[in-house]
């Protein structure tokens, strides 16, 4: 925020020769594209309310456009509306509508390309392809935007937020919704993803890959078709987020494949089919989250060492934790387990006898899908019961030494 | 006439002392499972157990009992100016309606008011059914056992098949032929049994099916679809007809 | 009024009943006797319906009672044992038979209920009742219609003496209208003064049906018991 109230300061104050233009219906210029045309680096242009058609706009000088009052701007399905391509553009308040769609390239509603320092901040985007997409840009501010499609499947739509080779970025504060990814990270580092809310997706709410050290704080994620999928990045901060009712077969509430060194704390994973999926993902700490009516809590393949889940909360999940193989590497600690029945005789609120999180359905479930038709009932019950006094199935040392009594204040 | 019937069976029924105390452990547990837990939905899980286990137990038996006390007045109804169907399905209609007024008083109303979701209701349903279907069950194997004690172990075998045998033969099934796809000859498989039935279709509503990966998406795609409830419920209705039904044709010509 | 041709039922390897041919009609008051197992009960069952004939058939006013109901609202039927849903009162029991007969009399007959006082215990619930007690329920119950036809199984066992005495009364009484009274009973003695007409059952034949006067003169016994003693020899 305070960077953005810095350049809109120099841009109003400091740059004296800096030019104000109006553009609209009864304002000295009628035509965005040659009010573009005629200013130069360090002006200002209004755009009042009013429909504007004026295909692809593409800005090579350091401008600052803003809308009053959402102005539209029409890509009648045909063009990519703005492209950014020079350093300290900023973009306020505009609404873009029915930008193109291609099968040969990714058509955006906004293109931030090349460039540094770019600011996207409140516009709204209605019925596109793509919708902000950033390819090798730095340390830009996406901030406030709403953007709203209405993706049918995976392979004809694109992603809400898209950002390609970029570093630095910040991105807070955007409601992302029908769109194939909500945000879409590939090759993005040193970034910052705050109270960002993605709902409604077809296919991921966040999808990123080969992006390390970002951070991902308070944002929302729900009800998207597959959930969150992350894959091959290493040093991420997964902080306070929501992951919420991601229903389905192949539905996580946070997909981790090969995430490496990172840290998963203070979220809140309610009502997935699967809480957290990790595979092949080595030294993350999973601390103080909270699982919530999720199908399985954790699934956690044998391909993960040196995690570590300490002080989570787990309640009313069908399962809190599936695993399939027997070697177990990964450390637990100190969670609280609703399923847990056992006592505390010296009363330091750590259960005396540990934790077995892994229910024999719950290998049996893994190893033959269809015996989920038995879920629940009594067989399954008395089944699990024996198995929990004399373990054959289930691994013998994934267990959780010192399970609290009580749930923690999380 | 049948109307009658059923009323003064009825009446001498809910004056029974085992209904009372059942229609009291019944309110027991679900107010006990819903004060314990400050989420319902844990509570209607563990009320699911009860409703699968409980109360087709105590269907099965208390009717096969009573219909085995009664013999004798049954056969002074028999020598009165009434139809053999009319007498034996006022038995029925009365023993399934007490049941049921229990199963409602005990789990019904506190469901409804405690969690008055679809969830709930389809649990409530599923007790009916359950209270119905074994109810009528009972009077089969009744009629067709001369021997009260026979009668008895034939009905609580019959209770123990459907809840516990059943299951374990499905699952035998499923591990002897898990390199076959299952999931169609799973759906059929649950259809011939009214508890598996009852479960899924809970289970369904409280949306852990999504959980049950590909399985599961066949299973709520099949159970979630229109047809697949409306066949579900068909099912259940022919449960709650079809021993009733042979018991009848069995009563008819039985020599009392 | 009731005449059975030719009935044969069996149960399992037992021949309860082997070709029995039997009539009987208005007026007669007939004592079914015969030893445990003879197959006195499964005759009677046979008659009201509750037993079906394995070959053979029955009429009741010369309509073949298979798969007919409606026959029975002229019958009044008193079982060997009564039992009754335990939480029932008395007097409830006589409402339910009434409801469910309601169509077959208009007027009741409640003679026997005044005449054993069960009046008085019309609240008492029949699981309390003493096994005397509810045999006066089944006996009123079974006059309480004023049926043409009175089937008695064992009526006099389990009264007391004076009970007992109430019923014969009764019996006689209807006798007097004409109707047709079946009953099997083991004690003879008592019957002396009501019954008609014997009929003898053993191992499920029909030993000979005659009346009394017939069967004192062929025993040259005057008392009934005596003079089916002299039979059984």
């Amino acid at each position: 925020m305070k960077i953005c109230i810095t350049i809109l300061f120099l841009f109003l104050f400091t740059d004296a020769t800096a030019k104000l233009w109006r553009v609209g219906a009864g304002q000295q210029e009628l035509s965005i594209r040659a009010t573009i045309n005629k200013a130069t680096d360090g002006d200002t242009i209004f755009i009042y309310p009013g429909m504007y058609k004026e295909g692809q706009l593409i800005i090579t000088k350091k401008l600052f456009l803003k809308g009053i009052q959402y102005p539209v701007l029409d890509g009648e399905q045909k063009v990519e509306i703005l492209t950014i391509r020079c350093d300290g553009v900023v973009v306020e308040g505009l609404f873009f509508k029915r930008s193109g769609r291609s099968s040969y390239n990714d058509i955006a509603a906004l293109r931030i390309a090349d460039c540094r320092n770019v600011i996207v901040r409140n516009n709204q985007f209605e019925s596109g392809y793509f919708g902000i997409y950033s390819q090798h840009a730095t340390a830009a501010i996406i901030t406030g935007n709403r953007l709203q499609s209405d993706a049918k499947d995976e392979v004809s739509s694109g992603n809400g937020i898209h950002c390609w080779k970029s570093d630095s970025m910040h991105i807070s504060s955007n409601t992302v919704t029908g769109y194939r990814d909500g945000l879409y990270f590939e090759f993005v580092t040193n970034s910052y993803i705050k109270s960002n809310t993605s709902y409604g997706n077809v296919r991921y709410g966040l999808h990123f890959m080969f992006s390390g050290n970002n951070s991902y704080i308070s944002n929302v994620f729900r009800d998207n078709g597959a959930g969150v999928a992350v894959m091959y990045s290493k040093n991420i901060r997964i902080q306070n987020n929501l992951f919420a009712d991601n229903w389905g077969g192949a539905a996580y509430g946070i997909l981790m494949k090969e995430i490496t060194d990172s840290r998963v704390e203070g979220n809140r994973f309610q009502k997935n089919s699967v809480g957290i999926m990790l595979e092949g993902s080595n030294r993350i700490q999973l601390f103080k989250n909270v699982f919530l009516q999720n199908g399985w809590a954790i699934k956690m393949q044998a391909s993960c060492m040196d995690n570590s889940i300490e002080q989570n909360n787990f309640y009313a999940n069908s399962f809190d934790m599936a695993t399939n193989g027997e070697l177990v590497l990964n450390s637990f600690k100190k969670n609280y387990w609703d399923k847990y029945e056992g006592y505390d005789l010296n009363r330091d609120g750590v259960g005396d006898v540990p934790y077995h999180p892994v229910s024999m359905f719950s290998m049996m479930g893994e190893r033959n899908a269809s015996s989920m038709m038995l879920f629940r009932s009594f067989i399954v019950g008395l089944l699990d019961k024996a198995e929990k006094m004399l373990p054959v199935l289930t691994p013998v040392d994934l267990k959780d030494h010192q399970p609290l009594m009580k749930p923690l204040k999380l | 006439m049948m109307r009658t019937m059923i009323k003064y069976v009825v009446l001498d029924l809910i004056k029974n002392r085992i209904i009372l105390v059942y229609t009291f452990f019944l309110l027991l547990m679900s107010l006990g499972m819903f004060s314990m837990d400050e989420n319902t939905t844990k509570g209607i899980m563990s009320l699911m157990n009860l409703v699968l286990i409980i109360i087709p137990l105590v269907s099965i038996i208390f009717s096969t009992i009573y219909v085995y006390n009664s013999s004798e007045f049954i056969e002074l109804l028999a020598a009165q100016p009434l139809k053999r169907k009319s007498l034996w399905l006022s038995i029925y209609s009365g023993l399934a309606l007490s049941l049921s007024l229990a199963f409602m008083i005990g789990v019904g109303i506190p469901v409804l008011l405690f969690d008055g979701t679809l969830t709930g209701w389809v649990l409530v349903l599923s007790g009916l059914f359950q209270t119905i279907i074994f109810t009528g069950i009972a009077l089969l194997a009744a009629v067709k056992t001369r021997d009260k004690a026979k009668g008895i172990g034939v009905a609580i075998f019959l209770w123990f098949f459907f809840t516990l045998i059943y299951d374990g033969l499905v699952l035998l099934l499923l591990f002897q032929f898990s390199d076959y796809p299952l999931e169609k000859p799973m759906i059929a498989l649950s259809m011939l049994n009214p508890v598996d039935l009852s479960r899924i279709l809970i289970l369904l509503k409280l949306d852990i099916s999504a959980l049950m990966g590909y399985t599961g998406a066949v299973f709520s795609n099949f159970f979630g679809s229109g047809f697949g409830m409306l066949l579900s419920v068909a099912i259940l209705f022919l449960w709650s007809a079809v021993p009733v039904w042979f018991s009848l044709k069995q009563f008819q010509q039985k020599d009392l | 009024m009731i005449i059975a041709s030719n009935v044969t039922k069996t149960f399992g390897k037992l021949k309860a009943l082997n070709n029995v041919s039997v009539s009987c009609s208005k007026g007669q008051t007939i004592a079914l006797i015969g030893p445990n197992g003879s197959g006195k009960t499964t005759l009677i069952k046979s008659m009201l319906g509750m037993v079906v004939p394995d070959s053979g058939f029955i009429t009741f006013d010369e309509h073949n009672i298979l798969h007919n109901w409606n026959y029975r609202s002229r019958i009044g039927y008193m079982p060997q044992i009564g039992r009754y849903p335990d939480n029932m009162r008395i007097g409830q029991v006589f409402e339910m038979m009434k409801d469910l007969r309601k169509n077959s009399t208009a007027s009741t007959d409640e003679e026997l209920i005044t005449a054993f006082g069960l009046h008085k215990l019309m609240h008492k619930k029949m699981q309390t009742l003493s096994g005397g007690t509810r045999q006066k329920v089944s006996a009123s119950l079974a006059f309480l219609f004023d049926p043409d036809v009175l089937i008695l199984d064992e009526p006099t066992a389990g009264l007391d003496p004076v009970a007992s005495e109430i019923l014969k009364q009764k019996m006689m009484q209807e006798k007097e209208k004409g109707k047709l009274i079946l009953i099997t009973s083991h004690i003879l003695s008592e019957l002396d003064d009501v019954v008609s007409e014997i009929i003898y059952m053993q191992d499920g034949q029909l030993k000979f049906h005659k009346s009394l006067e017939q069967l004192q003169e062929d025993t040259g016994q005057q008392k009934l018991a005596k003079a089916i003693a002299q039979i059984m020899k």
